[in-house]
C-alpha cells in the first residue's frame, strides 16, 4: 500500500483526509460507521468560549451540486469540549484539530489558551463563518483583520496554528499572506461561499438565517483556483477543501497546491467517502509511481 | 457498527395517489433492526443530500422495508421515477421510533403524508389501535385498507367532506377512548392532538420533520426546540419510553454541565427553558410535552 502520510506544520497525518469542521461533530456519530483512524484527522465542530444555541431552523437546504447551511455555530463551549468530548476523541487514533471561533479577539485568545494543555494537535482559527453576525468573519475579510486576529491569537497559542480563510473576499491569497506574516503555521481554504435560496410560494428565504454557507461539489473549481493562487503567494502549507468528493478531486486539490485535504459535505451523500477516497488515492499513487503525496503538492503544470 | 448504508432492490414501486408513491425495498439486514417511527436517508443519484423518508412498514420475514412518500420537490420527484427491480441505497434505520406498547389502547392520529409512519405502529398494536386519519379529499386518502388489515379501528376524515367524516381528524379523535397517543402530520394538527392528550391526561408522542443533512446528529442541521424536563411533571419525560422507543429528556440543568452532551446550561438557558435538539438523533419521535411546537 502506498505511503499516504503527509506533514502539515510539523504534524504528521497518516493520510491527507481530514474531516471538515461542522460536518463531523466531535466524531462520535461517524465512529458508528468506521473507526475514526481511517481519517488523517478531524477538524472539530467550531468551538467558542461559551456554549452557543445556534440558529432557528431551517438550517440546511440542498442546492444544485451542493447545499447551504446556517447552523450558527451551535456548540457546547470549550470547557465542555475539553471535559466531555476530547478525552474520547483523542483516543481514536487520528489527529485532532480544534476549530476555534469567537466574537471578539479576547474570546479567541481565551479559548486557545484553554486548549494549550489539551490533547489537540492543531488549532484551526475560524475567521470565516458566514452564519452568525459576530462569528469571526468580520476578521476574515480584510488583510488588516486577518493579520490582527492571527497575530493576537499567535501570542496565546502554543499549538500549531492554521487559519481557515473565507472565499467571500476579493483576493484570498492576500488573506493568506496576511495570515502567514502574522505567524500562522498553515492556512486552510476555502470555507463556504455565502448563498441564498427563496421559496417562491411563501416568498421567504428557505433558511431562517436568510443566507447560508454553500458547500459541496459545485465549489470544487472555485476552491482549486483559490488554492492554486494562494500556493503561489505563501510558503506555509495549505490544507485544501471545497467540494472534494472523489479521489480524482483529491488529486486535483493536491496538484493545485494543497499539502493536505479536508472533506465535509460529501459525507452527507456518502458517509463512507473517506474510506473510498483514501483507497482511490493509494491506487493513483501506485499507478503513477508516486512515492509521497508531497510530490503532488503544487504539481500542476500551468499553460 | 451501529450505522450502515446498504443498497436494496425495489420489489414494489407503485403510485397511490396523484403525488404519493408506495415503495417496498428488499433490505433484510436493515429491516431486522427497524422500529415503527424510525426513518431512512435515501440516496438519490446526482443529489448532494439524501432524502429522509419515514418507514411505513417493516416485514422481517420477507426482509423488506416499505416507504410511502409524497413528491415535495425535485428530489422526491426523481425518487418517484424509480421502478420495480431498480436499486436504491439507504441509510437506515435512523432515529428513535414510537414507544409502542401492544397492551395499551393507542390512538394513532395521522394527517396527509403524516399517516405512513403510523402504520408500523398499527401492525404491532393490532386490535389495540384506533387510527384516525385525515386527508384533504377522497382522492388523497391512502393506506385506509392497510390500517384495517392490521386490525385497527380505522376512521377517515376529509377537509371537504368528500369521504368519511367531514372535518378535522382531531374532532374524530375526541370521540375515542385511549391510553396512549401517537401523531404525525401538519403542525396545527399536532398541536390539537397534543392538547387533546393533555386534557385526557394521556401520554402523547409526535413524529416531526425538519430539513436535514447528515441524518445522524453530526451536522446539527435539523434543529427543533426542546424543553427541559420539569421534575414536578406527572409523567416525567421518558418514563414511558421502551428500550428502543423515544428517548429520555435531560432534567433542567442546575448550572452543571449536562452529561448527555446537550448544549445549553442554566446560565444561557432561554427564559422559557428550551434548547435546540435535533430531529434526526433526538427524534423524530418526541414526547409532546418536550417539544415547543
Amino acid at each position: 500500500m502506498a505511503d499516504l502520510r503527509v506533514m502539515v506544520a510539523g504534524v504528521e497525518f497518516q493520510n491527507p483526509l481530514i474531516a471538515a469542521s461542522g460536518t463531523f461533530g466531535f466524531g462520535r456519530e461517524y465512529s458508528e460507521f468506521y473507526p475514526l483512524s481511517v481519517l488523517g484527522g478531524i477538524s472539530c465542530k467550531g468551538i467558542t468560549i461559551k456554549e452557543r444555541p445556534g440558529n432557528p431552523p431551517p438550517r440546511v437546504t440542498e442546492t444544485p451540486g451542493g447545499m447551504l447551511n446556517a447552523v450558527g455555530l451551535q456548540n457546547p463551549g470549550v470547557d465542555h469540549f475539553i471535559e466531555h468530548d476530547l478525552p474520547w476523541l483523542s483516543k481514536q487514533g487520528t489527529k485532532i484539530i480544534a476549530n476555534v471561533a469567537g466574537n471578539a479577539p479576547e474570546d479567541y485568545c481565551q479559548t486557545v489558551e484553554k486548549l494549550n494543555d489539551a490533547p489537540v494537535d492543531m488549532i484551526e482559527l475560524n475567521i470565516s463563518c458566514p452564519n452568525v453576525r459576530q462569528g469571526g468573519v468580520q476578521f476574515g475579510t480584510t488583510c488588516e483583520g486577518v493579520y490582527g486576529i492571527t497575530s493576537e491569537v499567535r501570542k496565546h497559542c502554543k499549538k500549531p496554528l492554521m487559519v481557515k480563510l473565507s472565499p467571500n473576499v476579493t483576493d484570498i491569497s492576500e488573506m493568506a499572506v496576511a495570515a502567514e506574516s502574522a505567524g500562522a503555521d498553515a492556512v486552510s481554504l476555502i470555507n463556504t461561499l455565502t448563498g441564498m435560496r427563496i421559496d417562491i410560494h411563501t416568498r421567504r428565504p428557505i433558511l431562517h438565517n436568510n443566507t447560508g454557507g454553500m458547500s459541496g461539489p459545485a465549489l470544487l473549481p472555485i476552491a482549486l483556483r483559490m488554492v492554486w493562487q494562494t500556493y503561489q503567494k505563501v510558503k506555509i502549507p495549505i490544507v485544501g477543501l471545497g467540494g472534494i468528493s472523489t479521489a480524482e478531486d483529491a488529486v486535483e486539490m493536491l496538484l493545485a497546491g494543497a499539502a493536505a485535504l479536508q472533506i465535509g459535505t460529501v459525507l452527507f451523500t456518502d458517509p463512507y467517502a473517506p474510506v473510498k477516497i483514501t483507497e482511490g488515492l493509494a491506487q493513483y499513487m501506485d499507478k503513477n509511481g508516486v512515492k509521497s503525496l508531497s510530490e503532488l503538492t503544487g504539481g500542476v503544470k500551468p499553460w | 457498527m451501529k450505522y450502515d448504508s446498504k443498497t436494496g432492490r425495489l420489489v414494489k414501486a407503485e403510485r397511490l395517489t396523484a403525488d404519493v408513491y408506495d415503495f417496498i425495498l428488499d433490505c433484510p439486514e436493515l429491516a431486522a433492526k427497524a422500529r415503527p417511527g424510525q426513518f431512512a436517508q435515501i440516496r438519490l443519484p446526482g443529489h448532494t443530500l439524501r432524502r429522509p423518508i419515514s418507514i411505513c412498514g417493516i416485514d422481517r420475514e420477507r426482509g423488506t422495508l416499505r416507504f410511502v412518500f409524497q413528491i415535495r420537490g425535485r428530489g422526491t420527484a426523481e425518487l418517484a421515477e424509480f421502478r420495480q427491480g431498480q436499486e436504491l441505497e439507504i441509510l437506515a434505520p435512523l432515529g428513535n421510533g414510537f414507544p409502542v406498547d401492544p397492551d395499551k389502547r393507542t390512538l394513532l392520529v395521522g394527517g396527509g403524508i403524516g399517516v405512513p409512519p403510523l402504520l408500523g405502529c398499527a401492525a404491532e398494536l393490532k386490535e389495540n389501535a384506533v387510527a384516525v386519519l385525515g386527508f384533504r379529499s377522497e382522492s388523497a386518502v391512502i393506506l385506509e385498507q392497510d390500517f384495517k388489515a392490521a386490525g385497527a379501528k380505522t376512521l377517515v376524515a376529509t377537509d371537504d367532506g368528500s369521504y368519511g367524516f367531514h372535518g378535522l381528524v382531531t374532532a374524530l379523535a375526541e370521540r375515542e377512548e385511549f391510553e396512549m397517543m401517537f401523531a404525525c402530520g401538519p403542525s396545527p394538527m399536532l398541536k390539537a392532538a397534543a392538547k387533546l392528550a393533555e386534557r385526557r391526561n394521556v401520554p402523547c408522542f409526535l413524529s416531526l420533520e425538519e430539513r436535514m443533512a447528515c441524518g445522524i446528529g453530526a451536522c446539527l442541521g435539523c434543529a427543533v426546540r426542546l424543553r427541559y424536563a420539569q421534575t414536578d411533571c406527572k409523567f416525567p419525560f421518558g418514563e414511558l419510553d421502551t428500550k428502543k422507543g423515544a428517548r429520555t429528556t435531560p432534567k433542567l440543568p442546575d448550572g452543571q454541565k449536562l452529561s448527555n452532551g446537550q448544549f445549553v446550561t442554566k446560565e444561557t438557558l432561554p427564559p422559557d427553558g428550551w434548547y435546540y435538539g435535533h430531529v434526526c438523533k433526538d427524534g423524530p419521535v418526541f414526547d409532546s410535552r418536550r417539544v415547543v411546537l
